[in-house]
């Protein structure tokens, strides 16, 4: 008897799961890839849940390659990429849709007195062909590269900006923003790149061509540095009615001001 | 009739969860395989093996592994090197010399060594032993190979302590008193009769160690620097493991499957590791 009204309660109880759990599925929105836009999409996702708490909302950091990939395979609603996609990819039938740009920063160990670089500089120094800070009006060290892994968007932003994709010589290539950030602020050598959202005071952040980075001068486009941060969708099915409101709302003026308070810049408005 | 049934029907249970490790075993072996051959083909594997080139991204890709395979290697041994007289002294002294208390103790702090998450070691390694090794040898970064390797030399001590202790604890006590009523002192009991006695499991211990620091990833890359050069002992380098985890993320197309040949690669080396083991283990119990 005991055994049979347990039977029962589970069976109860997996069935009530498995209901909320279908409900819950047409209400919500995946969203999938680049981990630079970690910072923004978090934002976007707490502030859009607040107003509709309905939806779910959820965000797999799994970088820009593998969130393309995702769209491509309908494992998410939106794919979010740091990078602008690839032709092969749009003959893939995706579509991006820019959300914001990121300024990527120089950063040096504080005790570096070398405030400017020009976009010449950096390539110089990125491909070898300068190895001492003296070159550049500094200290008389050498300079110590420090990057991203392969295939990362940070690297692939920085190295086409700056026309040296494929000839860095990096002497560290690390696998997160935050790394890069702390290898740098150990070794007064070391010279890197970062988003500048993440930028903390630990670090240096250098002019490009006498322009500071910063939102401003990213939006106006008067620094050079920069990269888009895109939404990844497919041209050929239609997104859910509640990711279709919600990719609406994140291109909206409500949301821009969401975005610039997440560290860049707003490409809606 | 009916407790035979029972018996049956749990050896049966019983062997369907020893079959799922086997299981796994197997599902691992297919998938790696299956994943990791399409690159090879694509690249050749003359190419992808002794390659010296690795821009997985590049417009004109280069995909040779000899740096990662030869940085892997040269990391192992070196750590092994270093590794084992520290481990094998100790695990004589816990072994042979140490009070019951003292013995204790120590193997309590052994395991716990063995217990640090690898994540930590790279951490306390990035924050204190590069900075370290810059300002000991002048250098202009300390994320090298050198650094690798200290790392590992302190992660394999556990498996090399634990392993060579359990082998001497079994070398039989007979052995010891012949020598020490032959006239022998302790200390040369213990260097010419218990540690040969006991060298097939000290060998074991070695090859064990071996695995574990051709294995580890995070670890090293956290202070290798991971650039994909040559190995050399003041250079950043860039690990059979380290390729894989640090490219994963981010990749596509052709570069992904070499990853995942890369993996491959990796199994094969822990594969004859595990062969040589169990080789030396069953040399031993004859």
């Amino acid at each position: 008897m005991k055994r049979t009204a347990i039977v029962i309660a589970i069976i109860a109880l997996a069935a009530c799961m498995a209901f909320a759990n279908g409900q819950r599925e047409t209400r919500s929105i995946s969203t999938d890839g680049s981990t630079s836009m970690e910072k923004v999409i978090g934002a976007l996702g707490e502030a859009y849940t607040q107003l509709h708490s309905e939806v779910g909302f959820t965000y797999n950091p799994t970088g820009s390659g593998s969130g393309i990939a995702s769209v491509k395979e309908g494992r998410c609603d939106i794919g979010l990429s740091s990078r602008a996609l690839r032709d092969s990819e749009k003959a893939e039938g995706l579509v991006e849709t820019p959300l914001a740009y990121d300024g990527i920063a120089i950063i040096v160990h504080p005790s570096n007195s070398v405030e400017n670089l020009s976009m010449q500089q950096i390539a110089a120094i990125y491909t070898g062909e300068i190895t001492s800070w003296k070159a550049v009006g500094g200290p008389d060290l050498p300079i110590v590269l420090i990057g991203r892994e392969a295939g990362s968007g940070t690297r692939d932003g920085f190295e086409s900006i700056t026309g040296t994709t494929d000839q860095c010589l990096y002497r560290q290539e690390l696998t997160s923003t935050g790394d890069v950030i702390a290898s740098v602020s150990q070794n007064e050598n070391a010279i890197g790149y970062a988003s500048l959202a993440s930028i903390k005071s630990s670090v240096k952040a250098l002019k490009v061509d006498g322009i500071a980075p910063s939102e401003e001068s990213v939006k106006d486009g008067t620094y050079a540095v920069q990269r888009p941060f895109m939404l990844i969708t497919k041209a050929t099915a239609k997104l859910s009615q509640t990711a279709q409101a919600f990719f609406d709302w994140a291109l909206s003026s409500q949301a821009a001001g969401i975005i610039s308070s997440s560290g860049v810049v707003s490409a809606g408005l | 009739m009916n407790t035979r049934f029972k018996e049956t029907a749990v050896k049966a249970v019983l062997l369907s969860f020893a079959l799922a490790a086997v299981a796994s075993v197997a599902l691992i072996t297919v998938f790696l395989v299956s994943s990791g051959l399409p690159a090879i083909g694509k690249i050749g594997l003359l190419e992808f093996i002794i390659g010296k080139r690795w821009a997985s991204t590049a417009k004109d890709p280069g995909f040779g592994i000899l740096p990662f395979i030869l940085s892997s290697l040269y990391a192992a041994t070196c750590s092994i090197l270093i590794g084992s007289p520290i481990g094998l002294l100790c695990a004589l002294y816990l072994s042979k010399a140490a009070s019951k208390r003292t013995r204790a103790v120590i193997s309590t702090l052994v395991d716990l060594l063995s217990g640090i998450p690898s994540v930590v070691f790279g951490l306390v390694g990035m924050m204190v032993l590069v900075p370290g090794i810059k300002q000991l040898f002048n250098l202009s970064d300390g994320s090298s190979l050198l650094s690798a390797i200290i790392v590992l030399s302190i992660m394999v001590l556990p498996t090399i302590v634990k392993v060579s202790t359990t082998a001497l604890d079994a070398v039989p006590r007979e052995y010891e008193d012949s020598s020490l009523a032959l006239g022998a002192s302790q200390v040369q009991t213990w260097l010419g009769v218990s540690i040969p006695a006991a060298r097939n499991g000290i060998a074991a211990s070695l090859v064990l160690g071996a695995g574990r620091a051709i294995g580890e990833a995070m670890a090293v890359m956290m202070v290798s620097g991971n650039a994909a050069n040559m190995p050399s002992l003041f250079q950043s380098v860039r690990f059979l493991t380290t390729a894989v985890a640090s490219e994963m993320s981010y990749s596509s197309g052709l570069q992904r499957q070499a990853l995942f040949s890369i993996a491959l690669v990796l199994y094969v080396f822990i594969m004859i590791m595990n062969m040589a083991l169990s080789w030396l283990v069953k040399r031993s119990a004859s």
